[in-house]
């Protein structure tokens, strides 16, 4: 199929339209998801999401989406809110909470839907496809329900910006200004909740905690300001749906949410290495460069340092008296040294081995070198 | 009936703590406390690791939640004197590799005074500009706040609160951590504050330098062991009682 004809496809707009929908809700949620380091809620929320999804179908008696999505919302907060519940009442630390909590939710989940296929036969449940996602059996009808969700999510961000900022950064802080940091953690709790459970169709809720933390997590290692970063956690999150959904249109049935996670995670791992600043090549770059630098001083400072020794200023030391010095050889020192005009090689009597002197230059950074270690 | 009709308690000062007890997994933390601070004093909370300095702080500002008693502030409920209030929490209760400005930082401190759905705009950005000159970081308005120093972070964090201009200000331990000149400039900006008339509430760990930078003491170990004027309030005898034991470990400079 050519690329024209792929997108006139029906289906293929109905799922590049779904993956467009998911990666921007799921884009700028995860970035205040991320800032907040409660990344794992989204982990929690979406596994939580199964047995709502079996309840649901139980409930309605067939694959009724309100009903699933009903079901799976409802079970999501109520691991949520047990979550809350056990880090402020016992001495449970969070993340012992969010594991104990997802490992329960998710099990009864996976009893539930094993109890479905085994009484109402899979096929016909078709609930698995829940488990990594289906997104070809999203529907146009789906893409309302996404849509609605994305457009009060992106109108509450925007409306109430700087407090989600502020009760994000410093929340005992908000809260002495008089903001209702409560509500307002409870509003961002429930946006990415219905943003998980109406991702669910497309990614599954194995992975669909990966797009929440995804393009927040690479966004964050390009940009410094709150507002770029969630515009481009957005964008990244876009750009990962459209690659995913296109590669897995090309392709030959591959599973689209996988794909979309795939290229999320390819994103991150191009953002951590590569992104300026932070990204760690540069870290590695940086020390290297530092490491040069100070290893070129110590070796200036030892050619004063002889130079002292023998009570001559224009001493020329043996290049293997250095190399003795320092351990290894200081080879590229010296021709760093050199070209930058501090030091030049004289020839030193019946040895063949290069010696080394000071030039005016060098010995004027010698002395800063100095004056720098005493002040 | 509004707050401006309720009779008003204590108002003659600037902070009327009474009963207050609050608890931590069923064990108190802060035990009965009565407590009172003057209009215009510079006032050090002192006391060993534990004696609930911190916790005093956020229960009189409704961070924590007391089991019994009152808190009032000129003579009412902190409900109504949340803009006379302000708030410097421990600069290590933040990320600071958030990502956001100096300035922006500053700026928070008006989002309480701002309303909802309105933006900052020019004439906050020119307060919080100069607050920032007021604690000297005038020049690091722009920069992203992860390349603070220690002490540099502090300032912004004063800087937050000053753009407030409130009455009465509270400071965790804002000199912790911190290098002596930035000590001295944030011992500076707080008597400044002191001298304008405002009150100044600072949790304090270093005893050596109490007498030096406070006129009011507060000894708190759990229950309030004394409090008034630090001349009057600042004993052997008071020391002893609060920090028990551990009272040896101070050199000659903090004896009295």
């Amino acid at each position: 199929m050519t690329l024209l004809a792929l997108l006139q496809d029906y289906t293929v707009q109905t799922v590049l339209a779904g993956a467009v929908l998911l990666g921007l809700t799921s884009g700028v949620l995860g970035a205040f998801a991320v800032l907040r380091r409660q990344s794992l809620i989204g982990d929690v929320l979406s596994h939580a999401a199964l047995p709502g999804i079996c309840l649901g179908f139980l409930a309605a008696g067939s694959r009724d989406l309100p009903s699933l999505l009903t079901g799976a919302f409802l079970t999501g907060t109520l691991a949520a809110v047990t979550v809350l519940w056990l880090t402020r009442t016992t001495r449970l630390k969070t993340d012992a909470a969010l594991g104990i909590v997802l490992g329960i939710f998710f099990a009864a989940g996976v009893v539930l839907l094993t109890y479905i296929q085994t009484t109402q036969g899979a096929g016909q449940a078709g609930l698995d496809s829940f488990l990594f996602g289906q997104a070809a059996a999203l529907l146009r009808s789906d893409l309302w329900i996404m849509g609605g969700v994305t457009a009060v999510a992106l109108i509450l961000i925007l409306a109430f910006w700087k407090e989600f900022k502020v009760a994000t950064f410093d929340p005992g802080f908000a809260t002495t200004l008089g903001l209702p940091v409560l509500a307002l953690d409870l509003a961002l709790t429930v946006m990415i909740a219905l943003a998980i459970v109406v991702g669910l169709q497309m990614v599954g809720v194995v992975l669909m905690t990966a797009m929440i933390i995804a393009p927040a997590a690479a966004a964050r290692q390009w940009v410094d300001r709150l507002g770029p970063m969630v515009a481009l956690s957005a964008g990244f999150g876009i750009l990962s749906g459209v690659l995913g959904a296109g590669l897995s249109a090309a392709g030959r049935g591959l599973s689209t949410g996988p794909l979309i996670v795939l290229v999320a995670s390819a994103i991150v791992t191009v953002s951590v290495l590569a992104a300026p600043g932070r990204g760690l090549l540069w870290a590695v770059l940086r020390d290297r460069r530092a490491a040069r630098r100070l290893r070129a001083r110590q070796v200036l400072l030892t050619l004063d340092r002889l130079a002292r020794d023998h009570a001559s200023p224009g001493f020329r030391s043996d290049e293997g008296l250095l190399r003795a010095y320092h351990g290894t050889p200081p080879r590229r020192a010296l021709a760093r040294l050199e070209a930058e005009g501090l030091i030049r090689a004289v020839p030193h009597g019946p040895e063949d081995h290069r010696h080394w002197e000071l030039t005016p230059e060098g010995q004027t950074r010698v002395n800063e070198f100095r004056l720098d270690g005493e002040s | 009936m509004t707050s401006a009709q309720a009779a008003l308690h204590e108002p003659e000062l600037a902070l009327h703590i009474e009963d207050l007890t609050a608890t931590y997994h069923r064990k108190p933390v802060l035990w009965d406390i009565d407590l009172d601070i003057p209009p215009g004093v510079m006032a050090a909370i002192v006391g060993p690791n534990g004696a609930g300095k911190s916790t005093l702080i956020k229960a009189a500002l409704g961070l924590v939640k007391p089991v019994a008693g009152h808190v009032r502030f000129f003579g009412r409920p902190y409900g109504d004197m949340r803009r006379e209030v302000g708030y410097v929490p421990q600069r290590s209760s933040v990320d600071w590799d958030f990502p956001t400005t100096v300035v922006d930082v500053v700026t928070m401190g008006l989002y309480g005074q701002l309303g909802w759905f309105r933006r900052p705009g020019r004439a906050e950005r020119a307060r919080a500009l100069a607050a920032l000159e007021q604690v000297g970081m005038q020049d690091y308005a722009a920069r992203q706040i992860s390349q603070l120093s220690g002490g540099q972070q502090q300032r912004v964090f004063i800087a937050r609160a000053l753009v407030q201009d409130a009455d009465i200000y509270f400071l965790d331990e804002p000199m912790a951590g911190v290098d002596a000149t930035t000590e001295r400039a944030i011992v500076a900006i707080l008597k400044g504050l002191r001298d304008a008339g405002k009150t100044v509430v600072v949790v304090h760990h270093d005893l050596q330098t109490v007498r030096r930078y406070f006129d009011w003491l507060v000894m708190l170990n759990v229950r309030v062991i004394a409090q008034g004027p630090v001349d009057d309030i600042y004993t052997a005898e008071n020391l002893r009682r609060t920090y028990g034991g551990q009272i040896t470990l101070l050199g000659p400079d903090g004896a009295p």
